[in-house]
């Protein structure tokens, strides 16, 4: 089963046993704008993802000024 | 990546500082760096009654979940500002509000901007023509002036808001393109009290985005994820992403272009230092808030348009 990563409404699939990391770079996403989240934990760029894991990114960057 | 504190398995890796922790740890780091900077940057102290600027966004629960934390005298307002964006943008941001609140039993003060000036945000600046047909410019103005009235108002002595250091980043990037020595100047941690204006702190201002966004998370805080309908394509968030495209190949980028500014502008070698600041400030005759210009200021100049034109 490959693995989901979850952007905003956006889903993405990459092969297991991958290193985060690279899954974010490969869909070309900034490591330094989303936290990754599995099971509702947070979980960091090295971590090698595995089959059927559902990654939801949560993106950190807002546009909102007080 | 294991915890530096406990060995277990981290959660939150910050580059910049060479440091990983787990979920347990980063909660304890956060209020402890928290107070390092409140105490670095004189902000205010715990005799002191704190006004937190609450948008219902990650940073400013979370900066009103550490105060509280920490035992500061910390309540918040939240203005409506009427944006709805077909996601009823400001009534579900009032809601997590409030709902953080009063899980908490904190005083929230709400005010609706409609209600006090008859029109809210996106219609004042379609009336006022401010902002290149979008509200963000009308927005911040109405946000300055309505946050330091409540603040003075209410007998509050110090304002803070949420400000991360990658929004300290983005301004200070985009001020530095432009050579904008004035707002240069201005830009820091904290903008002292003077005549009509109360103390802004910005005491987030030395953490990431990120780190906000991790804290947020870690805490179960419940924000509004939902981007403002009008920052889409905004300036800010496109200063945002380029910098931290150059912090995911230079880890620390952002934080030491921030602190050297501070240090540079504390010792004077940004510009010649003028008396910015006061330099031809005075009160509007109409709301009393220090202006530079010669009659009202601009948040009065604009609801007077926006009232005339009502009127017709």
């Amino acid at each position: 089963m490959p693995v989901k990563l979850i952007l905003r409404n956006k889903e993405y699939e990459v092969k297991p046993g991958m290193m985060l990391l690279d899954a974010l770079k490969k869909i070309g996403v900034v490591p330094e704008s989303v936290i990754a989240t599995r099971n509702g934990e947070m979980i960091l760029e090295d971590e090698i993802l595995k089959d059927g894991d559902v990654i939801k990114l949560v993106a950190v960057i807002s546009g909102g000024m007080w | 990546m294991k915890c530096k504190k406990c060995g277990e398995k981290a959660s939150v890796n910050m580059r910049q500082h060479k440091l990983a922790l787990c979920k347990e740890h980063y909660l304890e780091w956060v209020p402890e760096q928290t107070e390092r900077f409140i105490k670095k940057y004189e902000m205010f102290t715990r005799d002191e009654k704190i006004l937190v600027a609450v948008s219902g966004g990650k940073d400013s629960l979370a900066l009103w979940d550490i105060l509280h934390r920490l035992g500061y005298q910390a309540d918040g307002l939240y203005l409506g500002l009427g944006i709805d964006g077909g996601i009823g943008y400001s009534h579900e941001s009032q809601r997590l509000a409030q709902k953080f609140a009063d899980e908490r039993g904190l005083k929230l003060h709400v005010v609706d901007i409609e209600k006090e000036y008859g029109q809210p945000i996106p219609v004042l600046s379609e009336i006022s023509h401010r902002g290149h047909g979008k509200p963000c410019a009308v927005c911040g103005l109405v946000k300055r002036h309505e946050m330091n009235r409540i603040a003075r108002d209410l007998g509050y002595a110090v304002l803070a808001t949420g400000h991360n250091l990658d929004d300290e980043a983005a301004v200070l990037f985009g001020n530095t393109l432009n050579w904008s020595s004035e707002y240069l100047l201005r830009q820091g941690p904290v903008l002292p009290s003077s005549d009509g204006l109360a103390r802004k702190v910005k005491p987030l201002c030395r953490f990431y985005e990120r780190e906000m966004t991790a804290y947020a998370l870690a805490r179960g805080i419940e924000y509004i994820y939902e981007e403002c309908p009008y920052a889409d394509g905004s300036q800010s968030i496109y200063y945002k992403e380029l910098l931290n495209q150059l912090e995911t190949t230079r880890p620390g980028a952002k934080l030491t272009f921030y602190l050297r500014f501070l240090e540079a502008r504390k010792r004077g070698d940004l510009f010649i230092e003028q008396n910015i600041e006061h330099a031809h400030l005075h009160a509007c005759p109409k709301c009393g808030q220090p202006t530079s210009t010669d009659d009202y200021c601009s948040f009065c100049r604009m609801i007077e348009k926006v009232n005339a034109v009502s009127a017709k």
